[in-house]
């Protein structure tokens, strides 16, 4: 089958099988390889991709699934010559060790922020009519569906807490 | 070169780069996905076909027949390989369970056939289709009933070791302590699966792959494939974790390659997680008698810890008596290891593979006899610290600073602050406990070789086959070339992982950082030998700095060395006897907060410190990160991990990542790591240590300690679930 989508502002048009997902259109035919295959179905984060604006695990979503759809990848956001600021600060902060996590740690870390900006509760949220403020313990509950297995959590969090402009 | 004396100053001495806090060189390309990982290398070598492999449905049997029909007339199919194809593939020294070849089926989900297609999905589906007639046979699964006769466990360290009398010392002490514990299996759960892409030329193969030891790994690919070693390059320069678990070839990479020779093109090969956890290695489980003998005053005057586990023929125990040998006191001592047989899936190395999962009970125990004694944990330990091995009293350790870790981190930690008595402090609804427990890991020296290059504008460039698993190879390497030879950081490239470079120390048991950087330094001291001489200068009196050299007040640019060409020096790292006169560990104090709900007894992590004694700090930065990662898969050893064994199919049964349950961003509080300012002469140039696998040895018993010290519930059995304390929780109401 045919998909035509927008990665990373580019138009793509792909002939795809229909079992492919999105995470292996990324990988395989586009050679996106930043997003990273840990588990391939979704219980580790690694394939996390920004489409229409929401966070999703790419390996959970057919290629054919995204026809017209915008796709936002780790390559999308920043290049090694120019850093989004939430990839800059992952490198101060040492936000990661072996790197293969990483991709997706920072596609979410930004989505995160977005969502809280956007006033999306989460099981942490204290207080459902308040606005949800981008805390320690909120964060880290957004981000649990990013595993590192290196451990590079608690330098995830203050990596997140700089750019929120938070205390970690 | 020789290291055979405890190192004098030397050049690392002056600290311009070494032991700074330095952001990482790889990581604009970490962050930005730009970094290479094995599966993803599609610009080496062009029409890549997928390969995907398939496993034993049962533990232990006898394959009849595999019907490949289905599969060879699916969509896409090119070729397919079966274990009936050949016979059993010979296997490197350091695996036990046979990666390919024949009928014989060892355990559950050994690879069986292999699916070689023109897309991922082609190769999947045809996968499926394959039909395979085992007759099974029984196994053994559960080594709790082999306890009682498991034999000794001979192999590479002696599995009995007395040293006095343990017998009547235990026997006459006036206080004395007798537990079990055990250790779940648990599953290394690196976030990217083993994964190769294999390219033929003629009797010649390339491994793009995923592994930590790029010279065992050509060693046994060349074994399993009856080629000569220099018919195999192996390139391996970004790794998505290993935890030990790509320490040794693994299926990937052979499947991989016969995938490739029977189709006649390249083929790439990732094993999913779901078999993986089966297919690959395991940390083995583990039950531990732990005796402790005492005066009243509390010092300890015999201990014995006794470990059983199981693996397949061929395999070893795993060590977990290893660090009771060496980190307390006492006269009279006993440590043995039994081994039972179990059908289960190899048992190999994971992270601080014996020290892990025995200070796990060891340091339990300790602060049960602690409380025993009616003394300060924190005391009882610094009661019986050691300066010398206690086996050998003559040989002292290199550097030994427990003491001092126990005590700044009690401080640090505010550890006065603790109740002795158990479920005596609440905040609400939490009931609030403190742990500590002592942290131990040796540190192994041996030999590692790099090659270094001066180009055009001083441009370094150091090539070794050292890998960089996360641990932060890659910049305290540069930072040492950078240090060595008077540059920038930025004025140093570093290739790692490929087999055309010299053959390092490789990543694994803590070991990686400090030979691979002093074998760099080699290289170095060579290099700046052969500038000196081109600049016509006294090798013994050149200095380097700035980007110059300079000795009898002449001068030059380090550049001006190249100007016939570049220069090129390899050498390595090697060592004499330091490491059997003295004793080189690596210790470090863990300290623990936890909350407990006093209804639902969810435990939460609240603080985590660890104050650290492992040498010279390459870089405080990365090593941090070793050290909290190491804290973090502590905290999932203490509450979660857990491979689940079916006892009667013989297989774990949660292998995969929602099953097998790792730490996540929710589970870990802000962590704490203080270093001493330590160096260690003793053991290399670099007068470093490890300090990896450091960081995990211990933590998960301050965590159960602080459990009980918040609820008053001693859960002996790992990991603790709430299903093991949760009816003996203090009354709430
Ligand atoms: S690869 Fe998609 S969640 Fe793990
Ligand atoms: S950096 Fe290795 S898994 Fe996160």
């Amino acid at each position: 089958m045919t998909v035509n989508f927008e990665v990373n502002g580019i138009a793509r048009s792909l002939t795809v099988d229909t079992r492919t997902t999105l995470l292996d259109a990324l990988r395989e035919h586009l050679q996106l390889t930043g997003t990273k295959k840990g588990c391939d179905h979704g219980q580790c984060g690694a394939c996390t991709v920004i489409a229409d604006g929401r966070r999703i695990n790419a390996c959970l979503s057919l290629a054919v699934m995204h026809e017209g759809r915008k796709v936002t990848t780790i390559e999308g956001l920043g290049t090694p010559d120019l850093l989004h600021p939430v990839q800059a600060a992952f490198i101060r902060h040492d936000g990661y060790q072996c790197g293969y996590c990483t991709p997706g740690q920072i596609c979410s870390a930004i989505a995160v922020l977005q969502e809280i900006r956007a006033g999306i509760p989460s099981h942490a949220t204290e207080d459902l009519m308040a606005r949800p403020q981008a805390t320690n313990m909120e964060m880290r509950e957004r981000m649990s569906g990013n595993i590192c297995r290196c451990g590079a959590y608690s330098n995830i969090a203050q990596a997140m807490a700089e750019v929120a402009g938070v205390k970690a | 070169m020789k290291f055979d004396r405890p190192a004098g100053h030397n050049p690392i001495d002056q600290l311009r780069v070494v032991g700074k806090p330095t952001d990482r060189i790889e990581g604009r390309l970490k962050t930005t996905g730009t970094a290479p990982y094995a599966y993803e290398r599609h610009d080496v070598v062009p029409d890549q076909a997928y390969g995907f492999v398939v496993g034993s449905p049962v533990p232990k049997g006898h394959i009849e027949r595999i019907d490949i029909r289905g599969a060879k007339a699916s969509p896409g199919v090119i070729a397919v390989v079966t274990t009936l194809d050949m016979p059993r593939l010979e296997k490197g020294p350091m695996n036990a369970a046979y990666l390919f070849g024949g009928a014989e089926i060892q355990h559950y989900h050994q690879a069986i056939a292999i699916v070689v297609a023109n897309s991922f999905e082609q190769a999947r589906a045809a996968a499926s289709l394959i039909r395979v007639n085992i007759t099974g046979q029984s196994g053994q699964f559960d080594l709790s009933t082999q306890v009682a006769d498991a034999p000794l466990a001979h192999g590479k360290i002696p599995p009995l070791d007395r040293v006095g009398d343990f017998d009547s010392a235990f026997a006459t002490a006036p206080v004395t302590f007798d537990q079990t514990y055990t250790t779940p299996d648990q599953s290394h759960a690196m976030m990217e699966p083993h994964a190769t892409i294999a390219a033929w030329e003629g009797g010649k193969v390339t491994l793009w792959t995923s592994n930590q030891m790029i010279a065992w790994a050509r060693r046994d690919v060349a074994t399993a494939l009856k080629i000569p070693p220099e018919n195999v390059r192996v390139d391996s320069p970004y790794i998505g974790g290993g935890f030990g678990g790509k320490l040794f070839l693994r299926a990937d990479a052979v499947l991989a390659a016969l995938g490739a020779r029977a189709a006649g093109r390249p083929v790439k090969v990732a094993l999913t997680h779901p078999f993986l956890m089966n297919n690959t290695t395991h940390r083995a489980a583990t039950i531990q008698r732990i005796r402790i003998g005492a005066t009243r005053d509390g010092k300890i005057t015999a201990i014995a810890h006794e470990s059983t586990s199981g693996n397949l023929a061929g395999g070893g125990p795993e060590a977990a008596v290893s660090q009771t040998r060496l980190l307390y006191a006492g006269a009279n001592r006993l440590t043995s290891m039994r081994l039972a047989h179990l059908d289960l899936p190899e048992g190999s190395s994971m992270r601080a593979p014996g020290e892990a999962a025995g200070m796990m009970a060891l340091e339990i125990a300790m602060d049960e006899a602690a409380e025993q004694l009616g003394m300060d944990p924190v005391q009882f330990r610094i009661l019986n610290d050691t300066q010398v091995d206690p086996e050998k009293p003559d040989r002292q350790f290199s550097r030994r600073q427990l003491v001092k870790c126990l005590q700044l981190g009690a401080t640090h930690f505010g550890w006065n602050r603790r109740n002795s008595r158990p479920a005596a402090v609440r905040e609400g609804d939490w009931l609030i406990g403190m742990g500590v427990a002592a942290g131990f890991r040796n540190n192994l020296v041996t030999k590692s070789g790099a090659r270094v290059r001066l180009g055009d504008g001083g441009l370094v460039t150091v090539e070794t086959d050292m890998t960089d698993i996360g641990t932060g190879s890659y910049t305290i390497i540069a930072q040492t070339a950078a240090e060595m030879l008077g540059v920038e950081l930025g004025q140093v490239k570093v290739s790692l992982g490929d087999s055309d470079s010299p053959v390092s120390a490789g990543s694994g048991g803590q070991w990686g950082a400090n030979n691979a950087t002093a074998g760099v330094y080699a290289a170095c001291v060579k290099l700046r030998r052969t500038v000196a001489r081109k600049l016509g200068l006294d090798p013994d009196m050149a200095i380097f700095a700035g980007g110059h050299v300079q000795a009898g007040g002449r001068h030059f640019g380090l550049a001006d060395a190249t100007r016939d060409g570049e220069l090129v020096c390899e050498d390595a790292i090697e060592y004499g006897d330091l490491d059997k006169k003295y004793q080189q560990s690596t210790f470090a104090g863990h300290f623990v907060e936890v909350a407990v709900d006093a209804f639902t007894g969810e435990i939460r992590v609240r603080r985590m410190l660890a104050v650290c004694s492992a040498g010279r700090i390459l870089n405080p930065k990365s090593a941090r990160s070793q050290v909290i990662g190491a804290m973090t898969m502590g905290v999932g050893a203490a509450l979660m991990e857990e491979l689940a064994v079916d006892r009667s199919r013989g297989y774990f049964v949660n292998h995969d990542l929602a099953g097998y349950e790792v730490p996540v961003h929710a589970d870990i509080p802000h962590q704490d790591v203080i270093f001493l300012d330590e160096v260690d002469p003793i053991s290399s140039p670099m007068k470093a240590k490890g300090v990896g696998e450091l960081g995990l040895c211990g933590v998960s018993a301050a965590v159960a300690n602080a459990v009980y010290n918040a609820t008053g519930v001693r859960v002996r059995s790992y990991p603790i679930t709430l299903d093991k304390y949760l009816d003996h929780l203090p009354q709430v109401l």
